[in-house]
């Protein structure tokens, strides 16, 4: 027994300092000199001022923009301090009532637009900051976005179409649409 | 399903499947001490380690020794987070000031990270200082991972070695699993993810201006920081207006490469892995996929390779397979399902159950995480499982209510899955009226002994804790979802913690004294009384003669007892909780289709 208490202590010096301290020390140091971009939150600078991170999603009501996911994050939406999903399960009355509230609130802005509400519209991500919705949802929108701004529908439609992003590598994930990205485009674009 | 979905998954289990072979043969050179160039590039630091501890690599250990060292070691570490999270708020990387952590949550957090459970009570961005999560947590995430392998290690000696009585030194197969196997991967992952956009500085949270000033209800809070309510008990809330957003940042990428290789699961932010900074691409979430299960399965090959057949560990791989597969396509389709209760909506619900899912992982790559990380003990996320559907739930819960030991966590979910083939040979020895013998080693009242505590321990603290958390007014506090649900979700709590995974149905308010005080007792039961057993056993059968195999000998490669292995692991399982699935998640299926 006795022969054990100098390794447990030593250990916790050990593997603190090598597991707690060198190694990510290590990696910081690697991050910040060939990934300094990504290290540091993918930020978006518009004017030499950050506008945002494209990995994390902004909440917009506004009819002149693309909407994103709903989002769960309290006490407002796409709060980044705080993550987080509903966490409601499918039996769940507030999740209906929560899904007809956005389903109306969509149908109220958007009247022409004939088709169903696509689904990621009608749930809340869960990370509460998902910046991305699915190219059917954009184009959902599109219609809305054109009369708010007085632009061509197809205007809109080549703008989602740059910031709409593939499956990776052709096989990985989903295809999506980076929702902040566009809004800051359709801005820049209307400015000049 | 969709095609994609399905191809996505295939090519996920052929490249898991393809690296078995490599690592695991790297693994057992490793722990076998042969001459690699990184033990040859590391092993100065490796000899430095072992002089500073005052121990020689010769120098072997009994079974009780082993496990006195290994409870030692843990208790040392439990003591030193503990105080670190409690004094957390006069130390320094801490830009956000977060003040000291509370007692009971200190205590739950500490358990949850030294059993290499990873249960989380709190927020990471909102409760833990860079210090805490870079020097205390993700330490923990190395050290139990490695001492999971290194209890492995110590049983596979029990079955290779004949007649002796020591079963390896702890410090040494403690240090090879860190220095050879855990930090070199770990660093290269964590590299990758950066490159894919994970965080990693120590700089304070950024703030930016929001695009769009959005107008909100903030709930008003009195002097105590308690929500203010109206008479009938709805919060009172004043209009308010959201103008910027604070991105968390922080040592993330590190921290969240050992989290998945080493079965941890702990998430530096709230989320997990559905966090945009934690796992911001698909190629991101590919790779922290793999890394859930990559050494579990590894480990299958390393120890064939170590016992001299490696027939022997592709049948324990197999065995795994033939329970997770099935399931992961269950949980898939449950998913891919539309929820009836939003059909009358009129939703386009062709995008399957999405909410609480993200939209760049999409429903195929979440079921598959979902059940990547219950079937090994890992417990990270990319999804709230709060929100899958009823059967979509059930999958994960099944998973980890089998013990952990489809895959398990590193080491931990292999030396239970041979506690459970020792069960089997044991059954099949009384069927035919022989003495069961496995690998050569005679298996006798002890080993079934001990093999029975393994894996009964964690069912009977997964059914007292969810029994307790039903019937009190603490427990059926933290409920969050009406009916059947809630009662999934403490059942989802206990066969988490019990068994060491760490994931959750989120909703349910866990960060009270009652859940922090009894799963933080699960969680310790589930770690150690699996693991003393598991010594004890390694430390029997050392001592034992080699015994030749027979035409009367039952081989333990063959598709056949793979297969009765994987229903004693099933049938086990389902005798112990098909009525609380009853209650649960079937219950709740029924009320969607009703």
């Amino acid at each position: 027994m006795l022969k054990l208490i100098r390794p447990t202590i030593v250990s916790l010096f050990i593997f603190s300092v090598i597991a707690g301290g060198l190694y990510p020390m290590t990696v910081t140091a690697l991050a910040q000199l060939f990934f300094p971009e990504q290290a540091n939150g993918s930020i978006i600078m518009k004017d030499n001022k950050p506008a945002g991170s494209s990995l994390i999603g902004q909440p917009f009501d506004d009819p002149k923009y693309f909407w994103g996911r709903p989002s769960a994050t309290a006490p407002f939406p796409y709060n980044s301090a705080s993550s987080g999903g509903s966490n409601l399960s499918q039996t769940n009355p507030d999740l209906v009532k929560q899904a007809k509230g956005r389903i109306d609130a969509l149908r109220e802005a958007d009247p022409q637009s004939a088709t169903q509400v696509p689904i990621d519209l009608a749930t809340a991500s869960g990370s509460g900051l998902d910046p991305h919705i699915s190219p059917a949802a954009a184009e959902y929108q599109v219609k809305r976005i054109a009369g708010a701004r007085g632009i061509d529908e197809s205007a809109v439609r080549s703008f989602v179409a740059k910031y709409t992003d593939g499956r990776q590598f052709g096989i990985l994930g989903e295809p999506r649409v980076n929702v902040l990205k566009l809004n800051l485009a359709l801005d820049q674009a209307q400015k000049l | 399903m969709t095609t994609n979905g399905i191809i996505q998954i295939i090519l996920y289990l052929t490249v898991l499947g393809l690296l078995v072979k490599p690592l695991g043969s790297y693994m057992a050179k490793v722990y076998q001490g042969e001459s690699l160039l990184i033990t040859r590039v590391l092993g100065p630091v490796e000899r430095l380690i072992y002089r500073l501890l005052g121990t020689r690599p010769e120098e072997e250990m009994s079974w009780k020794m082993y496990a006195v060292a290994c409870l030692l070691f843990k208790f040392a570490f439990f003591i030193l987070l503990f105080t670190l999270m409690r004094i957390q708020g006069i130390l320094p990387l801490n830009p956000q000031n977060f003040p000291g952590v509370a007692p009971d949550l200190s205590f739950n957090t500490a358990v949850s990270f030294i059993t290499n459970t990873n249960w989380q009570a709190y927020g990471g961005e909102s409760t833990m200082s860079y210090l805490t999560q870079m020097s205390g947590l993700a330490v923990q995430n190395f050290v139990s991972a490695a001492q999971g392998m290194a209890v492995l290690v110590a049983l596979i000696r029990g079955f290779s070695r004949r007649t002796t009585s020591t079963i390896g030194n702890f410090w040494v197969d403690l240090t090879r699993s860190f220095l050879y196997i855990l930090l070199p991967l770990s660093l290269i992952m964590a590299i990758i993810l950066v490159s894919q956009g994970v965080v990693q500085n120590l700089s304070p949270y950024k703030t930016v201006p929001l695009v769009q000033t959005i107008n909100y209800d903030n709930p008003k809070m009195d002097a105590n920081g308690k929500a203010v309510l109206t008479s009938d008990g709805k919060p009172v809330t004043e209009p308010a207006k959201a103008t910027e957003q604070s991105l968390p940042l922080g040592p993330a990428a590190s921290q969240i490469a050992i989290k998945q290789l080493g079965t941890n699961g702990g998430g530096f932010f709230n989320v997990n892995s559905a966090h945009p900074y934690e796992n911001p691409t698909p190629f991101s979430n590919f790779l922290e996929m793999l890394a859930i299960l990559l050494i579990p399965a590894a480990l299958c090959y390393t120890f064939g390779r170590m016992i001299g057949d490696r027939r022997q560990g592709w049948a324990l791989l197999a065995a795994m397979a033939v329970i997770f597969i099935p399931l992961l396509f269950f949980c898939y389709s449950s998913e891919q399902a539309a929820n009836p209760f939003l059909s009358p909506l009129g939703i386009d619900q062709s995008g399957g159950n999405m909410e609480g899912k993200e939209l760049r992982f999409g429903v195929a790559n979440s079921a598959l995480w979902a059940t990547a990380t219950t079937a090994a003990s890992n417990g990270s996320v990319n999804a709230m499982h709060d929100s899958f559907s009823p059967l979509g739930g059930l999958a994960p819960m099944v998973l980890m209510q089998l013990g952990e030991v489809v895959f398990g966590g590193v080491g931990s979910g292999l030396y239970g899955l041979l506690a459970f083939a020792l069960v089997a040979v044991f059954i099949s020895g009384l069927m035919v009226g022989r003495t069961p013998e496995y690998l050569g080693k005679k298996i006798e009242a002890y080993e079934v002994k001990m093999a029975a505590i393994v894996i009964l321990v964690p069912c009977c603290f997964v059914l007292l804790g969810t029994a307790i958390a039903s019937v009190t007014a603490d427990g059926i506090a933290g409920i969050s979802n009406p009916g059947p649900h809630g009662f999934s979700q403490v059942l989802y709590a206990f066969s988490s913690m019990a068994n060491n995974n760490g994931s959750a149905f989120a909703g349910l308010n866990a960060n009270t004294m009652f859940y922090n005080t009894l799963g933080g007792i699960a969680m310790l039961f589930g770690r150690f009384w699996t693991m003393i057993p598991i010594l004890a056993i390694a430390g029997s059968l050392a001592s034992k003669k080699y015994v030749q195999p027979s035409a009367g000998t039952l081989p333990t490669h063959t598709p056949l007892f793979i297969l009765f292995l994987a229903s004693v692991v099933i049938i086990v399982g389902a005798l112990t909780f098909f009525p609380t699935l009853g209650l649960g998640p079937i219950a709740e299926h029924l009320m969607l289709y009703k």
